[in-house]
C-alpha cells in the first residue's frame, strides 16, 4: 500500500519535472505519453512481448528441468560434485553479453539461442539453492532414517526431496529477477522481434515513448511472474512459512 | 550390531529372561573436534545387561555419553573396545524430528514407509495408532499445529511402528515444559504398562528414571562408567510420592553428586 503511494508520488513528480520543460520529450517522455503508447501501440506491443514472453517461459523452464536434475545429481554423487560443480560455478564468470552473439551465429536469430542464453542466467542460482537446501536437511533425521534402515534413495525421497522444495522456489524466485534483463540482452545480441528488439527499433526513431511502454511491460510481467510463483510457494511449501518463527 | 533384525516385538513369558541388549566393556572415543585438542571418550568401559520387556534408564550428567550409548545400541555407532549385542532397535531423540510438511498419520508411518508399506496402508495403521494414543483428530494435522506434548506422542508412535522390539529413548521429554513432562511421563508409563516392551530410556531427570524404569543405572562425568545400578521394585502404576521411590531418587541423586 504505502509503496503504491511512493509509486504515485514519484510518477507524479515525473509528470510535472516533464510537464514544465525540465528534460526534453525525445529524452524523457512524460508518464502520460507512455501510457498513450501504450495504448497507441498496444498490436506492436502485444506482439513482441508474446515473443518474450516465450523465451522467459521456456527460458526458465528449461533451467528448472536443467537445474533440478543437476542439484539432484551433484548432491546424491560424489563424483558429480567433484567434477560438474566447479564448471557449474565457472560457467556463471562467463560475461553473458560477450557470449550472446556467438550463439546467436551458431544457432540463429529465431527462438534458441535466447531459450539457451535465458536458461544459462536463470540455471545457476536454482542450482546452488536447490543444493543448498538438499545439503541442510537435519542431520539428526538423517540418522533416525538410518535407524530404521533406511537407503540412501528413501532419505532422499521421504526427507530431503521435500525438505529442499522451499529451496528450489527461493532459486527460481531469484532466477526470474535476472530471465527478463537476459532476454532483452538475448535479442539485442540478435532478433527479429520481441520487446527488446521494439526498444532497439524504437529509439533511433525517437519513438522514446514506445521504447519506455516495452520495459514497462517487460517489468510488470516479471513482477506478475514473481507473484504468481509467491502464490505457488505458499500452496505448495505452507509449513515453510508456518515453521518460521 | 544387530544379531537380529526381525525379531518379535513382544517377547513371550518364556523368553522373560532373555537379554535383548547386553553391552561388555564397551568405550568409545571420538576423535578430537579441533586440531590440537585431546580425543574425547564418551564410554569407558560400560556394561549393561537390558533383558526382554524390562525398561532400564540411564541417568547421568550431561556429556557423559548417555546418548552414544544409544546409537551403540541402535547400530549407528561401532564401539571402539567391547562388544555390542542387540535385538534390532528403534530410536527416538530429544526432538521430536517430525516431518514439517506431513501431517501425524504419515509422519508416524515414517518407519513403516520405509519398511517398504504402501502409503495407505501405513497411513491407516498409524491412525490407529494416534487414536489409542488421543490423538484422534489430529491425523492430518502437521507439526507446528501441534503442542510439544502431542508431537512427542506422535514421535513414541513413531518408533513403536517401526516394529523392532527394543525402544531406545534419548531424553524424550527433555524439551517439553514441567507440567507436560510430567503428563508425558504418566502416560507413557500406562502406556508401557498395557503394552510392555523392551525400553532403554536415558535421561538426566532422576525422577523420571524411578518413576518409569524396573532398573536404573547411574552414569559418571564423562568419559562415563558406570558408578551404580538401582532396582526400582515399586508397583505399578506408580506414585511419585511413593516413600520407595523417593529414597530411590535420594540415592541415585547422591551417588550422582558423589
Amino acid at each position: 500500500m504505502r509503496a503504491l503511494l511512493v509509486l504515485l508520488a514519484v510518477v507524479g513528480g515525473w509528470e510535472a519535472y516533464v510537464g514544465f520543460g525540465g528534460v526534453d520529450e525525445l529524452l524523457l517522455p512524460a508518464p502520460s505519453a507512455i501510457a498513450a503508447a501504450l495504448v497507441d501501440d498496444r498490436a506492436l506491443l502485444w506482439s513482441n512481448f508474446a515473443v518474450t514472453a516465450r523465451e522467459i517461459a521456456l527460458g526458465i523452464a528449461a533451467a528448472l528441468v536443467l537445474g533440478l536434475a543437476a542439484a539432484v545429481a551433484i548432491h546424491l554423487c560424489q563424483p558429480v560434485r567433484r567434477s560438474l560443480y566447479p564448471l557449474l560455478v565457472t560457467s556463471q564468470t562467463i560475461p553473458i553479453p560477450v557470449i550472446a552473439p556467438l550463439l546467436v551465429v551458431w544457432l540463429g536469430y529465431d527462438l534458441a539461442p535466447k531459450i539457451v542464453i535465458v536458461a544459462l542466467v536463470c540455471v545457476f542460482p536454482i542450482v546452488v539453492s536447490t543444493l543448498d537446501a538438499l545439503g541442510r536437511a537435519d542431520a539428526d533425521l538423517r540418522k533416525l532414517m538410518r535407524s530404521f534402515g533406511a537407503t540412501r534413495w528413501q532419505t532422499f525421497r521421504l526427507v530431503e526431496a521435500p525438505a529442499a522444495l522451499p529451496g528450489l522456489i527461493t532459486g527460481a524466485k531469484l532466477s526470474l529477477a535476472f530471465a527478463g534483463i537476459a532476454a532483452i540482452l538475448a535479442e539485442w545480441a540478435g532478433s527479429e522481434s520481441g520487446l527488446g528488439h521494439l526498444v532497439l527499433q524504437a529509439l533511433p526513431q525517437f519513438e522514446t515513448a514506445r521504447a519506455y511502454a516495452g520495459v514497462l511491460i517487460l517489468a510488470a510481467f516479471s513482477v506478475a511472474l514473481f507473484g504468481a510463483l509467491s502464490l505457488a510457494e505458499r500452496r505448495l511449501v505452507p509449513w515453510a512459512a508456518a515453521a518460521r518463527p | 550390531m544387530q544379531t537380529r533384525i526381525q525379531a518379535p516385538p513382544k517377547a513371550p513369558a518364556s523368553q522373560i529372561d532373555v537379554d535383548a541388549v547386553r553391552l561388555d566393556r564397551v568405550t568409545k572415543t571420538f576423535p578430537p573436534a579441533r586440531r590440537g585438542a585431546a580425543p574425547v571418550t564418551a564410554l569407558d568401559e560400560v556394561s549393561l545387561r537390558v533383558r526382554s520387556g524390562e525398561i532400564v534408564a540411564v541417568v547421568g550428567p550431561s556429556g557423559c555419553g548417555k546418548t552414544t550409548l544409544l546409537e551403540l545400541v541402535c547400530g549407528l555407532v561401532a564401539p571402539d573396545a567391547g562388544t555390542v549385542e542387540s535385538q534390532a532397535a528403534a530410536l527416538m531423540a530429544q526432538r521430536d524430528l517430525l516431518l514439517p510438511w506431513a501431517g501425524a498419520a504419515d509422519n508416524a508411518a515414517l518407519a513403516l514407509r520405509v519398511a517398504g508399506v504402501d502409503r495407505r496402508a501405513a497411513r491407516e495403521r498409524a491412525s490407529a495408532l494416534l487414536v489409542d494414543f488421543g490423538l484422534g483428530g489430529f491425523e492430518r494435522a502437521r507439526p507446528h499445529e501441534l503442542s510439544g506434548g502431542m508431537r512427542q506422542r506422535v514421535a513414541f508412535a513413531r518408533t513403536l511402528l517401526a516394529g523392532r522390539p527394543v525402544l531406545c529413548l534419548d531424553e524424550p521429554f527433555a524439551a517439553l515444559d514441567a507440567l507436560t513432562r510430567l503428563q508425558m511421563q504418566d502416560w507413557l508409563a500406562a502406556t508401557l504398562h498395557a503394552d510392555p516392551r523392551t525400553v532403554v530410556l536415558v535421561t538426566h531427570d532422576v525422577e523420571e528414571a524411578v518413576v518409569l524404569a524396573d532398573r536404573v543405572v547411574v552414569l559418571s562425568q564423562r568419559p562415563g562408567r558406570v558408578l551404580a545400578t538401582l532396582d526400582v521394585a515399586a508397583p505399578r502404576p506408580r506414585r511419585r510420592d511413593d516413600p520407595e521411590l523417593v529414597a530411590l531418587r535420594a540415592r541415585a541423586l547422591a551417588e550422582l553428586a558423589a
